[in-house]
């Protein structure tokens, strides 16, 4: 019984570290699905958002203003991206513009790094992390109000999507970049706005991995964590982040506890990738992507 | 009015197929080799040497490989590193247990193996296109850097987990100096960039190029989408092999597994596209640049004297490396090897337009 509920631990311990993976991931897929751009300084843009909100806080502005603060920088952020890149790689092929996201990442890593220093700050938002019994198992409560963070933005993201104008241009930019075009929904707005909100999923996702590992150079490195992730869950689709998060994290932490011992551990690096291989190789657009349809 | 072929005819097969069909060409290419040969190893003093050229070249012949590949096949890799791994440490491996073996049999060694890895993880090539097989090669590259770190037979049981390059001696001459590594990774690199340049040329190099154009029209006009896509694995996982191998036997000497790291994929990513995309010139002139900017920054930035700290300045690489990256994409996305075709075009007008 007792190995029931260890499994049982490190099953939910893992689902739960892979929702904080999907709301990674989630940004990632966003811009995705908007301007078919594959973001890799998404990882930054975590980073960068944390830097700027534990900076403004050490100023000594409260929580919420900072948030506030924090937002409109990466609301600028969004428009210096727009107008000072990808206006002018209109119709470059996909690589290019992967290519220049990664530049991105290398100029707002050093941006970040100047203004806000490279000490580790530590970011106290006030969420216990202990751990917490929920019958025989032990849960980390800090990963539980994570999650229940991620639940609540994709429900917020969700309803935006459905419901706003803004969301609804965005989804019929995503279909059709030139149909959008046609039926008069300016490009270039929404492609501010999808790097505003893709900003402000950073920002999130800044403040709960920078509580969890302290805001330092590391949390740009969970980008590398997210990007099987989406690749499981498929580029396109908001609930394939989720899923894929859940899918990796919880099959990562059981291979590091049932595998790792037998292989001399650090299994994790390498473990998404192989289960998002594995996975591509049966679907290859992901679980939850869009056919490809080719066409010669 | 210099640059021009009027007057040059061609009047045999062989000479409407040559590399160089310009005779200003050939000059300046003999030129070139004279001075990469000759006038280099005399004049540049041991730090150029032993800390520019030579990973210059190193690097160049990784892009390469990575070129064939990216620019050639069309077949997005962000493995290279763990390739060059591969080949580091099969040479490592080699000398390590047979040494009787010379060192060139050892790096021929090291692209074999790095290609048969290559051809491994080409295999996904077959099924998954675009970013989806990016995640591919980021498997290759993450479980090799882990395998490497974490079983200690491939380091040869070495505490520290890193490797030492034994000595390399060809018929009695031992590599010791500068000049000498210099000059044998420019040999190598230059014969590997010829061969390269022939591939691509030959229906092979068209095969690839039809690939990546589009891979469902190369198959029905009949190209073997299979053979082609793991022959541009394998050949450019050979590359990378070797250069992995030069990297660690005639650059660094003493390397660890963690110098093949991601961040080193990406480099060899930028030279590639900063070069331009499906060209061998364009290799060299990306990992020149490359590897010749933090040195320019870091120059650049002792103007300013004291005024900034170091870890500034290391930020204000970043920044400028990050930023020149966005500036080029925008302004010429084909890469320098394009700006010099442009020139080309230019000059041979040049000085008198009409």
């Amino acid at each position: 019984m007792d190995e029931l509920y260890f499994f049982l631990e490190v099953l939910i311990g893992g689902l739960l570290s892979g929702t904080m993976y999907s709301l990674v991931a989630l940004g990632f897929v966003l811009i995705y699905k908007a301007s078919g751009i594959f973001n890799f300084a998404q990882g930054t843009m975590v980073l960068f958002a944390a830097l700027t909100f534990v900076g403004v806080l050490e100023l000594g502005a409260p929580a919420l203003l900072a948030a506030v603060v924090t937002l409109a920088v990466m609301v600028v952020l969004a428009f210096a991206v727009e107008r000072l890149v990808f206006r002018h790689m209109v119709n470059q092929p996909q690589v290019i513009l992967f290519m220049a996201t990664i530049g991105l990442a290398y100029f707002l890593e050093g941006l970040g790094q100047t203004i806000w220093g490279t000490e580790v700050h530590v970011l106290d938002l006030g969420i216990p992390d202990r751990g917490l019994w929920l019958g025989p198992i032990l849960v980390s409560q800090f990963d539980l109000i994570a999650a229940v963070v991620v639940a609540l933005l994709v429900a917020a993201l969700g309803v935006f999507f459905r419901t706003t104008t803004m969301g609804r241009a965005l989804r019929g930019v995503a279909d059709d970049h030139q149909a959008a075009l046609s039926i008069g929904i300016p490009l270039h707005h929404v492609w501010v706005a999808v790097w505003s909100v893709a900003g402000f999923v950073a920002l999130v996702a800044g403040l709960v991995w920078g509580s969890k590992l302290g805001v330092q150079f590391s949390i740009s490195l969970v980008a590398l964590k997210a990007i099987p992730v989406m690749i499981i869950g498929g580029f396109t689709s908001i609930p394939g982040a989720i899923v894929g998060g859940l899918i990796v994290g919880a099959s990562e932490k059981l291979a590091e506890v049932y595998i790792g011992p037998f292989v001399g551990g650090g299994l994790e690096n390498w473990f998404p990738y192989m289960l998002a291989m594995l996975v591509l190789m049966v679907r290859p657009e992901g679980l939850f992507g869009e056919k490809i349809i080719e066409r010669v | 009015m210099f640059y021009r072929e009027t007057g040059q005819y061609k009047t045999t097969y062989a000479a409407d197929r040559a590399i160089f069909p310009i005779r200003q060409d050939r000059v300046a290419m003999a030129i070139l080799l004279m001075i990469a040969f000759v006038a280099i190893p005399l004049v540049a003093n041991e730090y150029w040497l032993r800390s520019v050229l030579t990973p210059v070249l190193v690097f160049s012949l990784a892009a390469i490989g990575l070129n064939i590949l990216t620019g050639y096949t069309g077949q997005l890799s962000l493995g290279t590193a763990a390739f060059m791994a591969v080949g580091a440490f099969a040479a490592y491996n080699l000398e390590v247990r047979v040494p009787e073996v010379p060192f060139l049999v050892s790096f021929v060694v090291a692209g074999l193996a790095a290609a048969g890895v290559g051809i491994l993880f080409g295999l996904p090539s077959l099924r998954i296109k675009g970013f989806y097989l990016a995640v591919a090669t980021l498997a290759a590259q993450f479980f090799i850097e882990w395998l490497f770190t974490h079983v200690p037979w491939f380091t040869n049981y070495s505490t520290s987990g890193v490797i030492t390059a034994p000595p390399m001696t060809l018929l009695g001459f031992s590599f010791e100096s500068a000049e000498s590594r210099y000059l044998l990774t420019l040999c190598i690199v230059v014969v590997m960039a010829v061969m390269a340049k022939n591939m691509v040329r030959s229906e092979l190099g068209r095969a690839w190029m039809a690939v990546r154009d589009m891979d469902i029209a190369a198959e029905a006009i009949g190209i073997n989408l299979m053979k082609t896509k793991l022959t541009a694995f394998a050949v450019s996982s050979f590359y990378c092999g070797v250069a992995g191998a030069l990297w660690a036997y005639v650059y660094l000497g003493t390397v660890e597994p963690q110098a093949f790291d991601v961040l080193r994929s990406f480099e060899i990513l930028f030279m590639v596209i900063i070069g331009g995309l499906g060209s061998i010139l364009g290799s060299f002139l990306g990992a020149g640049f490359i590897v010749l900017l933090p040195i320019f920054i870091a120059n650049a930035s002792g103007v300013f004297g004291d005024a900034l700290s170091a870890e500034t300045i290391a930020h204000l690489e970043f920044v400028i490396f990050g930023g020149l990256i966005i500036v080029f994409l925008v302004v010429e996305p084909l890469g320098l090897a394009r700006l010099w075709q442009i020139v080309k075009e230019k000059l041979r007008l040049w000085p008198f337009p009409y």
